[in-house]
């Protein structure tokens, strides 16, 4: 092995006499109700594409239903030991003709291929959102797998009003973050998009080409 | 002198490329505007600034301190931490993984340090293929090009441009110039690399040494599948991206965003913490994390050039800079183009290879006056005609000097020896402006794109005591 670490660290030990920064990391949080959280986060959302549904957390699978029969799709991929599962299940039952609920309890790469082409869309729930710049926050599970709001090309996530935090800043606050962050934690804001070509912008990248939020007051 | 020949030819053929400058015009112009949206309140925007200026300079103060912390917090969180002194070592890094788990097919995430590792060629030479897949990249990939801006590589090429060249290259795909078709395409054609690849690579925007957590910023969705989909990440980073706290990303990335392109943030916000744990269904089973210096440690010898490595690559200084727009982002000839690029490289690469690169700027202050995280750009690129001029060898800047000229400091010698002389001065100036008219019409590359300077009958310290004013 080469002395790559110690001599990089010598030499920025060197000559250090840089002053320390004080700093005053008291970021600052609007004033903001929980109304004028909800209207925000709707709008911030919305101006990225997002199709956001306001619902009541009763009968959000109503809206599910309604929703997946008229986008047509075939299937959709949900966690059935995850937190949405059994008014998911109940939704199923009650109405007829919606698209073929899937899941795969295994290792994502034991079913790679049918994820990556045959999955129409897929249902997840969030950890909490952020108000200020219309963004959900995820730390997905053993449950809810980061594929899921990755993959397919319709992701469907369930927000609680609730759990609206003014900033980003916040969320971490509050949450107490630095305390251990999990495999992964998300932020995402809109469907994938690209303005590499002329700076216009085009929706459906890579990432999913809808993003649909149940927002639960 | 070879570099600024090469130079001068290849801005020429920019200049004279009114494609390439409309492309460029339009471009710019949209993202100042986006960025300008973006920040409507001005002392928001200044706070926030010192804000960023301060955490960015608080990291690099504690830098050597901070990257310990951050290999301790990542190795205790499984992910796997390289140092590497040269862009030599940090490809035999990449390559040893790939060759540990007998990979051959890499999908890339955007990384400015793997084009500055010219990490595709290396691997490709041994036998492993790279694909881009942020939809800029991939479109300079498939033309052999090298990006042209930081965050939007492609902006030199027109939608029919890129139309052409996703036919040459992919001709069972219909013909199309609609901008959404031909970026459905590339999803198409790419997914399924995605799905195939061994190894995903991506770079780092911010890496967190309280927890050991790299985050990406992105909109396209490449990023998190090329950190998502294959079974090993590599993730490359220079040593500087280090920041204390968590809690001190949100205003960076909030400044980020909005700079770069007037986002109030970015579609994917993707933090990283380990490799998939026991009972996880996805992600890669091992994620490793590059720590690249390549001169950076260098350039933090010098208590003011240092302040350069304070960029968080957001490239509002190249969308803003007058010689940019014109110009374009392969005339400069070096990896980053525009104010940042001009700072950094010929620090990075030496002032004998990149010397031309700080006179490649008009002064005008634009490029420090909207940089999030305040490098006094101007300063610094004053800074670096002085260092290739200066003659007493005590600066640490690779190729200090290497653009001095005897004869020119001669002529500033006598220049400054005159204007410290008053009688000399005033003779100067009065035989100046007597024999005016025998100043030559063609005077070198000045009068090449531009007329002759006409030296005025009569000084301005006449024109002062004609009009009554006076030094007592």
């Amino acid at each position: 092995m080469s002395n790559a670490r110690a001599n990089i660290l010598a030499r920025l030990r060197a000559n250090v006499a840089k002053t320390p920064i004080e700093l005053d990391r008291r970021f600052e949080s609007p004033d903001w109700s929980r109304d004028e959280r909800i209207e925000q986060f709707c709008k911030a959302m919305r101006s990225v594409k997002t199709e956001v549904h306001q619902v009541n957390e009763n009968d959000w699978q109503d809206k599910l239903a309604d929703l997946v029969k008229e986008k047509k799709l075939k299937n959709l991929l949900y966690a059935p030991a995850g937190p949405l599962a059994d008014k998911i299940e109940s939704a199923w039952k009650k109405h007829d003709g919606l698209p073929e609920l899937i899941t795969r309890e295994v290792d994502v790469d034991g079913w790679k291929e049918e994820l990556f082409f045959d999955v129409d869309a897929a249902i997840t729930s969030t950890r909490s959102a952020i108000a200020e710049v219309g963004a959900m926050i995820l730390w997905p599970t053993p449950e809810e797998p980061r594929t899921f709001s990755l993959v397919p090309p319709i992701h469907i996530a369930v927000v609680e009003a609730d759990k609206l935090h003014n900033t980003f800043s916040d969320a971490i606050a509050t949450e107490k973050w630095h305390e251990g962050m999990p495999t992964n934690a998300l932020l995402i804001s809109g469907p994938s998009k690209s303005a590499d070509i002329e700076q216009t912008l085009a929706y459906g990248v890579h990432g999913p080409v809808e993003l649909v939020v149940l927002l639960i007051q | 002198m070879h570099q600024t020949a090469e130079f001068h030819k290849r801005v020429k053929n920019a200049l004279d490329n009114p494609q390439l400058r409309n492309n460029f015009r339009v471009a710019m112009d949209g993202l100042m505007e986006k960025r300008s949206n973006a920040f409507p309140d001005k002392k928001f925007l200044e706070e926030l600034r010192i804000t960023g200026s301060k955490l960015r300079a608080n990291a690099l103060v504690k830098q050597a301190d901070l990257l310990e912390q951050l290999e301790a917090n990542c190795t205790r969180n499984g992910i796997q931490v390289h140092w590497a002194e040269t862009i030599d070592e940090a490809n035999h890094i990449v390559l040893g993984i790939m060759d540990s788990h007998n990979a051959t097919r890499m999908i890339k995430g955007k990384s400015m340090v793997s084009e500055e590792m010219e990490l595709n060629h290396f691997l490709e030479a041994h036998g492993k293929s790279c694909i881009e897949s942020d939809l800029g990249e991939y479109i300079i990939q498939l033309d052999h090009e090298t990006p042209s801006h930081i965050i939007a590589p492609a902006i030199h090429k027109s939608k029919q441009e890129i139309a052409k060249l996703f036919k040459a290259k992919h001709p069972d795909i219909p013909y199309s110039e609609d901008i959404e078709t031909l970026t459905r395409s590339a999803r198409n054609i790419l997914r399924s690399k995605f799905y195939e690849a061994e190894v995903g690579l991506s770079g780092v925007n911010f890496a967190v040494a309280e927890t050991g957590t790299i985050c990406l910023v992105e909109n396209e969705g490449n990023g998190r599948m090329c950190t998502t989909a294959p079974p090993v990440h590599i993730a490359v980073t220079g040593i500087e991206k280090v920041l204390e706290k968590l809690e001190d990303v949100p205003p960076l990335l909030k400044l980020l965003t909005r700079s770069a392109s007037g986002q109030h943030i970015s579609t994917y916000f993707n933090m990283i913490t380990s490799p998939r744990k026991p009972g996880e269904k996805d992600g890669p089973k091992e994620v490793h994390l590059v720590l690249l210096d390549n001169q950076r440690s260098k350039i933090y010898e010098d208590e003011e050039l240092y302040d350069s490595l304070r960029c968080i690559r957001c490239g509002a200084c190249m969308n803003h800079c007058p010689v940019y727009t014109k110009i374009g982002g392969h005339a400069y000839g070096s990896l980053i183009p525009g104010p940042i690029g001009s700072v950094i490289e010929p620090q990075k690469f030496g002032l004998d290879k990149f010397g031309i690169l700080p006179t490649t700027s008009t002064l005008c202050g634009a490029c420090g006056e909207v940089c999030p995280v305040k490098i006094p750009l101007p300063k610094l690129l004053h800074r670096l005609r002085y260092e290739q001029v200066r003659d007493d060898h005590t600066g640490a800047t690779n190729g200090q000097g290497s653009r001095r000229s005897t004869k020119e400091a001669m002529i500033w010698k006598i220049w400054s020896w005159a204007h410290a002389r008053p009688t000399v001065y005033r003779t100067g100036t009065r035989m100046a402006s007597l024999f005016r008219g025998l100043l030559p019409k063609s005077m070198g590359p000045w009068t090449r794109v531009r007329s002759a300077p006409r030296i005025a009958p009569k000084s301005l310290h006449e024109l002062a005591r004609e009009e009554g004013f006076d030094n007592e």
